[in-house]
């Protein structure tokens, strides 16, 4: 059993009754209970990815609440934060009262909105804020459409302040970036595609992290991939700002040079960036500047991605591929301890969102994340429970991953063995 | 080359020399009074040009009816695309009439590699975007090739919108591998330093007479106004910094010779003393890229 919250670090029993933790300790009296035997597995609190995309309302084609939920807990993951760029975009309480409806009702794990910053995430007027909070946001982002007026931006800050509410912003200063396929480098050129250069992403950190400090609001980095965007997040942190960031699996993975040429499972935003990039997330990953493993799962239908690449969607899937790729990237080549990844899907996005969630102690939700570290298997997107397709991790082979989840006390998914 | 023709990087040296040589054949056959032959009889081509196209379609078409092939020539405007067909589906739908290949011109790039992934029909890219123009490449080879004995230790001027130039990248892949020192030059947001890397041999100016300086072949490009999606740079005064003048060749190598992919505009990037010059080969590259389009088309249908 690995509980960074605790401290606990070995072998324990878990048990859980009514939905909650009953108790944690050596050979507990499990009469009666149904015994799952996660001997020479990792068991961990409940994981939390703190950004994904779920399509609904709007987008059904693509992904729906219960399929997305579903991914999630094929993921090893119980807690999911979807993004508001649906149609309509959640700017509104009617808007999250509705997810969070559906998501009762469908979704087997559970599902956390993120309102609009600004309506219809237009950019200009503020969203109804306050009543979203009031109707169960635990963040606010305009992910995918960032605000560009600085000034919406200071004013959301401070608003959002006054709830206690994190502003996430997906950092792209879209002059910079307009039209940009991939990212500026040696690819894009060879390729001749447009590039989406890193200072796109780093002007607007900048930007965002004075504001923070003129505002006093929380501040967090969605998806972080620039290598300076993460030396800007690590000097606000020594400045005790309250700064955090995200990074996403194929960010500390990918990079450019390995991306398939105009292969659009290799298109999103920010951009697989260039070698160094990639190893200075994974090294932000190690130090502590990054404060959570996020997949920024992106789901979009088949014929959506069939096509010229610059005129292909952004973003891929990646619930279901995010402990593989951590094991194989953090783990496994000795970045990372288990302790230290198991906070980065627990107790990192539980602090930064106020969850009252990641840890597994007596009381705490009955959300638990069962791995192991050794079985081999290979990713096959065809088999997912995404209804989209699109991951550049189809067939690759890992160590480790998900073998159960557990949801508020109940299996709401385990490994076919 | 296996399966079709994408562009110049993905070649081997030996592939190249062979359709140059095959080339040489096919262009004494241009000055003959009957020009066509049965190599190709029997067999049938489609012409896709999603973009606007004048010599390259035309060439294309002519080359393959000197060689006996039928041809079928489709351009966006008439396609099913302008129905809201998308690509594949449109491409799909010609392979499914069993054309033996199909030369295709797309403004996006990558567009024919993406298909030739999902067809089994080969795929002879006339143009991707701002990624490659192979047969352009080619023919600008064979007319070099006509001036000189070798490519190996010339130096190569290529000058004006690098960044938008799918006819300047081909040509760096292929001077490069056969040895061929290349200058590219334009003002400076048209000439991201990455280019420098795409291949050996490759050096960057934005000073146009270091570029000229000691030139053996100096190679124009438009400036591609449709592909700039932002003012990158002051185009009131690009004649003057990165127009070819007679008053530039005197820098260059005696015997240099100068070449334009077309469409020219005079006054804009180059003007028409030197455009009419004696050192013109622009006509010449027309002519050569029937030759080496046979030469092309041959080796993919043979």
């Amino acid at each position: 059993m690995v509980d960074p919250a605790s401290g606990h670090d070995g072998l324990a029993d878990v048990l859980l009754q009514d939905g909650v933790v009953a108790a944690v300790g050596p050979n507990l009296d499990a009469t009666g209970a149904e015994v799952f035997d996660a001997g020479g597995m990792v068991v961990a609190p409940g994981f939390i990815d703190m950004h994904v995309h779920l399509r609904e309302p709007g987008f059904e084609h693509a992904e729906t609440i219960e399929s997305g939920a579903r991914a999630a807990a094929a993921g090893g993951f119980t807690s999911i934060c979807c993004m508001p760029n649906t149609a309509p975009v959640n700017d509104s309480a009617t808007v999250t009262s509705y997810i969070i409806e559906r998501a009762r009702r469908y979704a087997v794990v559970n599902v956390f909105p993120i309102g609009a910053i600004t309506k219809d995430s237009a950019g200009e007027e503020l969203a109804a804020i306050g009543s979203m909070k009031k109707a169960g946001i635990v963040a606010i982002s305009d992910d995918g459409r960032p605000v560009m007026n600085s000034m919406v931006m200071r004013r959301a800050m401070e608003y959002a302040g006054g709830y206690g509410l994190p502003v996430i912003d997906h950092c792209e200063d879209l002059h910079l970036s307009a039209g940009g396929d991939m990212h500026e480098g040696l690819e894009s050129v060879r390729r001749g595609l447009r590039g989406i250069p890193s200072c796109s992403e780093d002007v607007m950190v900048a930007r965002d992290i004075l504001l923070t400090e003129l505002t006093g609001a929380r501040f967090h980095v969605a998806h972080i991939s620039s290598r300076h965007s993460l030396a800007m997040v690590a000097q606000a942190k020594a400045r005790r700002l309250p700064v955090s960031c995200e990074a996403t699996p194929h960010h500390f993975a990918l990079s450019d040079e390995q991306s398939a040429p105009y292969d659009s499972n290799y298109k999103m935003k920010p951009p697989l960036r260039s070698a160094c990039d990639r190893d200075t997330v994974a090294g932000g990953i190690a130090d502590g500047v990054v404060d959570a493993i996020a997949t920024d799962h992106a789901p979009h239908a088949g014929s959506e991605k069939m096509q010229e690449f610059e005129r292909c969607p952004f973003g891929i899937i990646g619930l279901e591929t995010a402990i593989g790729v951590s094991l194989d990237r953090l783990v496994h080549s000795g970045r990372v301890g288990l302790s230290r990844l198991v906070e980065l899907f627990t107790t990192g996005p539980a602090r930064i969102l106020n969850l009252d969630r990641g840890r597994l102690t007596a009381g705490a939700p009955g959300d638990v994340t069962i791995f192991d570290l050794e079985t081999e298997w290979t990713y096959d997107v065809n088999k997912s429970a995404s209804k989209s397709n699109n991951s550049p991790f189809h067939g690759v082979k890992f160590r480790g991953g998900p073998a159960a989840t557990i949801v508020a006390g109940r299996i709401v998914w385990k490994r076919e063995t | 080359m296996q399966g079709g023709l994408l562009g110049i990087e993905g070649l081997e040296r030996p592939e190249i020399e062979s359709i140059l040589k095959r080339a040489k054949d096919f262009q004494a056959v241009q000055h003959q009074a009957v020009k066509k032959s049965d190599r190709l009889r029997g067999r049938m081509i489609v012409n896709v040009f999603f973009e606007s196209s004048t010599r390259t379609r035309t060439s294309f078409e002519i080359a393959a009816k000197r060689l006996g092939a039928d041809t079928v020539s489709i351009t966006a405007a008439g396609s099913s695309l302008s129905k809201g067909e998308s690509l594949v589906d449109t491409l799909n739908t010609l392979a499914a009439m069993r054309p033996d290949a199909i030369v295709m011109r797309h403004s996006a790039s990558g567009a024919p590699h993406f298909l030739a992934r999902h067809l089994e029909t080969p795929i002879i890219n006339a143009g991707d975007g701002t990624h490659e123009h192979p047969t352009q490449a080619l023919l600008d080879a064979l007319t070099i090739l006509d001036h000189r004995p070798s490519l190996e230790g010339l130096r190569v001027a290529i000058i004006g919108d690098i960044a938008h130039s799918r006819v300047a990248r081909s040509n760096v892949h292929l001077l490069s591998k056969f040895g061929a020192d290349v200058v590219l030059c334009g003002p400076p947001p048209l000439l991201p330093a990455e280019l420098a890397q795409i291949a050996p041999r490759v050096t960057l100016t934005s000073d146009m007479a270091e570029a000229i300086r000691e030139a053996d072949v100096i190679m124009m490009l438009r400036v591609q106004l449709e592909r700039q999606h932002e003012a990158a740079f002051p185009a009131g005064e690009y004649f003057r910094f990165y127009g070819l003048r007679l008053e530039h060749l005197c820098l260059a190598r005696p015997e240099v010779i100068v070449m334009h992919p077309g469409p020219i505009n005079r006054g804009r990037e180059i003007s028409s003393e030197v455009a009419d010059s004696q050192i013109s080969a622009i006509l010449n590259q027309v002519e050569n890229g029937v030759a080496v389009r046979m030469a092309v088309l041959e080796r993919i249908l043979n």
